[in-house]
């Protein structure tokens, strides 16, 4: 592994975007510098050795020049929210969409902060459907509502939490249990809205 | 019957709290194994938030012995923060282990390990979270066994009401006796219960069962005898030592932790045991003989654990590593093979001398020299004479001088307060001392931005050591005395201001010592204090010292005794103290006589270079000391390379 130069040297490896704490992810980008060629399969199996369960290395490509960060801007993510009707957080979401400006509030280090979550929001659809229909039987079964949305990587922040915090604030919208996200994706935007892998590149070469 | 994972019930509540990674365990090193297949499990706690216990060295070596054997199981667990416990007990989750996330009711045996008193409160919040009677008379079969260790262990009776059992010394081969005992006792169908097995553990003579001893008590308050009440119990306990270091190179994987931890760095023990003498020093006295690992075993014991691991620090721990025969050949052979590796090598050593600094710039090579700590622990020529710490100030001076002369820009200087005949006066050499480090330093150096920080902390006396009948210094005179010394340090702004202090208030170390020279009576104002919120004591900002002396006088107060009578009050001879029972080894006339001679302000030599002084230790328990040479010298093992401290052998190519 590589390391930094000066007073005290630290090892180069830099996360891209990290995930905050409390979200799932299954598309977490980290750069690694080492000081001589390796090949990267046996280096995706080193670390896999050294990685926590549950945190494994899906793909590994040597880097052919350019950085992560400018591969990255947005995030898809998936929320669930157990106990909210598909049809009321898509009426949430909705006016969501048609406002400008939502701002919410967030406790910070130096205390409260205001952040503008719409700009950041570049899309965001409600599965037409709850999640655990099929699984249980009629009745038994708790309504989930699940919404994707891609989210612009901007300073500051905006969280998973800050969107669900954005549809409380216009729409009254509060989930009965903590909702769960999960990362999907990140990458660049294309002219559609969609997210680019940002490591094809890479892997073409 | 398997046990089932609480950490779907956890994992909500995750959220909502604050450091909740600190929760979860897959720490690289971590150990899961399956539970159905292991006859003997063990729930190992460290009595502080994981931050503190994960580095512990004494949980993560028997962490990792028991785990080496096929049918054993070991799981960790740590104090959770008030928030999380708050919502454990809304939400019904019983404390856990951290590796597999299991309910520490389930295991056989519950192993805590104490550093220090001030975890005896997180042990009872443990307890209850657990869904274990607090009590141990009100266990059954299906609790665990509750064992207490660590150095507070020496003086367990505090706990007494809480503990089943208490190991004193070394845990590495008690914890294997444990397990083997529990284990036959499990396979023959558990005959006689409960009762049987802890028969069994104190028939070793090495385990220390509270409640098969009762205590009776003089009109006065002070104890008349401690007695066994019952057959195939002895009258006194033994402390375990074990002998050959290098038969046991634990750990041989350290945790690396995911969270952040009060040590960012592995931990190599180079040796145990320190017969230096310092009667204020309790580790000093109970880990008797030295033993020392050898270079070869040190080496072997570094270059795997950075293997294993990563770290790209390393600690050469002991009670005075500068004191090991071979330092010099093992700070010179490690910073050969690692030099160049961005490995840095540390050495925690307080030992006040010139050597000690060519021990420093050897580790420092190509590294930077930010800060040398020393400690001379008593401010004057006379104090150092009563704690036995034998340094002079011309010592000091020269040692610091060759510190600033080589490049160092800071010193930190270690002292306490609140010694036994300390005066006003011999605190407030420690601000002259200060201030000949600047003025030496600056000469030494010619720089004027070198600083000196002296660091005080309230003396406590400790059981097992020469201290032990001292009374304590009430908290008013400590603090004092530090005002004063504050005062004496800021009158001379010009070299003042390159001056730091940092230091505590008296009242926690009287608590503290409450708790260490406390007998069974305290156990009451430990659980008072827990039930009326006391937790994580060792915290300032959890520690309540009204709690502790409101709750001190409701239960005491009417047995005839108090806070002051524990703590402030001199103890004479024949006094029977309430560990006299247990047995460190250390003969009990002796440590008089060494106290008497504290009182005189005369010294005692270091037996590893001076004859024997009868301390007691090697002869009761059957030891000697294990020390070098050996002559042997680290040969390189690797090429001097750029990058990570170790290479990954399945990343080198050809």
């Amino acid at each position: 592994m590589a390391y930094s130069q000066g007073f005290s040297p630290h090892p180069k490896v830099s996360w891209v975007g990290a995930a905050p704490t409390g979200v799932a992810s299954e598309a977490e980008y980290v750069e690694v510098s080492v000081v001589e060629r390796v090949d990267p399969e046996a280096l995706k199996l080193a670390l896999d050795q050294a990685l926590p369960p549950g945190i494994d290395v899906v793909d590994i490509v040597q880097a052919h020049g350019g950085n992560l960060t400018e591969r990255i801007d947005a995030s898809e993510w998936r929320i669930e929210l157990d106990g909210v009707e598909p049809a009321e957080l898509a009426e949430a979401v909705s006016v969501f969409l048609s406002q400008e400006r939502v701002e919410v509030e967030r406790l910070t280090k130096d205390g409260k902060r205001i952040i503008d979550v719409r700009p950041a929001v570049v899309s965001a659809l409600v599965e037409p459907r709850s999640s655990d229909a099929g699984h249980d039987e009629a009745g038994l079964s708790q309504p989930c509502g699940i919404l994707m949305t891609v989210v612009r990587q901007v300073t500051p922040t905006v969280r998973p939490d800050d969107v669900l915090n954005a549809l409380r604030v216009v729409a009254g919208l509060v989930p009965p249990v903590p909702a769960r996200a999960t990362r999907m994706a990140q990458g660049r935007l294309d002219d559609e809205g969609r997210l680019v892998d940002p490591l094809q590149q890479d892997r073409e070469s | 019957m398997s046990v089932e994972s609480v950490f779907p019930r956890l994992e909500p509540l995750l959220p909502r709290i604050s450091k909740p990674v600190q929760y979860v365990g897959g720490e690289l090193n971590a150990t899961v194994k399956d539970w159905d297949a292991a006859s003997v499990r063990w729930a190992l706690m460290y009595p502080d938030a994981y931050e503190v216990g994960l580095p512990n060295q004494g949980v993560m070596i028997l962490y990792e012995i028991l785990n080496e054997l096929p049918d054993v199981l070991a799981e960790r667990t740590y104090a959770v923060w008030p928030d999380l416990e708050k919502l454990m007990r809304e939400h019904g989750v019983p404390q856990f282990t951290v590796d597999a996330h299991r309910p520490v009711k389930a295991f056989d045996l519950m192993g805590i390990s104490f550093a220090t008193e001030l975890g005896y409160t997180n042990m009872l919040t443990a307890l209850d979270l657990a869904g274990i009677p607090i009590h141990a008379a009100d266990r059954t079969e299906d609790d665990p066994i509750v064992v207490a260790g660590g150095h507070a262990a020496f003086n367990p009776e505090p706990i007494a009401d809480f503990v089943d059992a208490a190991v004193l010394g070394d845990g590495e081969e008690a914890v294997l006796e444990i397990t083997e005992i529990v284990k036959t006792w499990k396979a023959e169908g558990r005959p006689g219960g409960r009762d049987e097995v802890l028969t069994r553990l104190a028939e070793t003579g090495g385990v220390y069962i509270p409640r098969f001893y009762d205590v009776e008590y003089l009109p006065d308050g002070r104890i008349q005898r401690v007695v066994p009440n019952r057959d195939r119990v002895p009258y006194r306990v033994f402390k375990r030592t074990t002998m050959d270091l290098d038969a046991w190179p634990y750990p041989k994987q350290p945790l690396v932790p995911l969270a952040e931890s009060v040590h960012e760095r592995m931990s190599v023990e180079i040796f145990r045991g320190c017969t230096r003498g310092c009667r204020f020093c309790q580790a000093g006295m109970i880990t008797r003989p030295v033993r020392e690992r050898s270079i070869e075993g040190i080496g072997a014991m570094v270059q795997r654990g950075l293997e294993a691991t990563g770290f790209e620090e390393v600690g050469l721990l002991s009670l005075s590593s500068a004191d090991h025969s071979e330092i010099a050949e093992i700070t010179k052979g490690l910073a050969d093979r690692y030099e160049g590796t961005n490995t840095g090598l540390s050495l925690p050593s307080t030992r006040v001398d010139a050597f000690n600094v060519d021990l420093a710039n050897e580790l420092s090579r190509n590294g930077r020299r930010s800060g040398l700590t020393f400690a001379p622990e008593g401010g004057s020529e006379r104090m150092r004479r009563v704690i036995n710490k034998m340094v002079s100030e011309e010592d000091l001076i020269r040692t610091v001088s060759a510190a600033f002369a080589n490049g160092w820009r800071q010193v930190k200087l270690y002292f306490m307060c609140g010694l036994p005949t300390e005066e006003d006066e011999d605190v407030l050499q420690i601000a002259e001392m200060a201030k000949n480090v600047i003025r030496a330093g600056r000469q030494a150096s010619g720089r004027n931005d070198i600083r000196c920080t002296i660091s005080i902390g309230g003396f406590v006396p400790k059981p097992h050591t020469p201290f032990q009948w001292a009374a304590q210094c009430d908290p008013d005179t400590v603090d004092d005395r530090l005002k004063k010394l504050r005062d004496a340090v800021n009158s001379d702004r010009s070299l003042g201001r390159n001056i730091g202090m940092r230091y505590h208030d008296g009242k926690p170390s009287l608590i503290e010592g409450l708790l260490s020279r406390g007998d069974r009576r305290i156990g009451k104002v430990i659980e008072a204090v827990w039930r009326d919120g006391g937790r994580f004591d060792g915290w300032t900002e959890h520690f309540s010292y009204d709690r502790w002396t409101t709750k001190a006088a409701e239960a005491l107060e009417p047995l005839g005794v108090d806070l002051a009578w524990f703590t402030t009050r001199e103890r004479e001879e024949l006094e029977v103290l309430p560990w006299d029972h247990l047995d460190s080894g250390l003969d009990k006339e002796w440590l008089w006589a060494d106290w008497q001679d504290a009182l005189d302000e005369r010294e005692q030599d270091d037996c590893r270079w001076t004859p024997c002084f009868d301390c007691g230790v090697c002869p009761a328990m059957g030891t000697d000391i294990e020390v070098g040479p050996t002559g042997r010298k680290l040969l390189p093992i690797s090429p001097v390379g750029v990058g990570s401290p170790v290479k990954n052998p399945a990343l080198t190519s050809g």
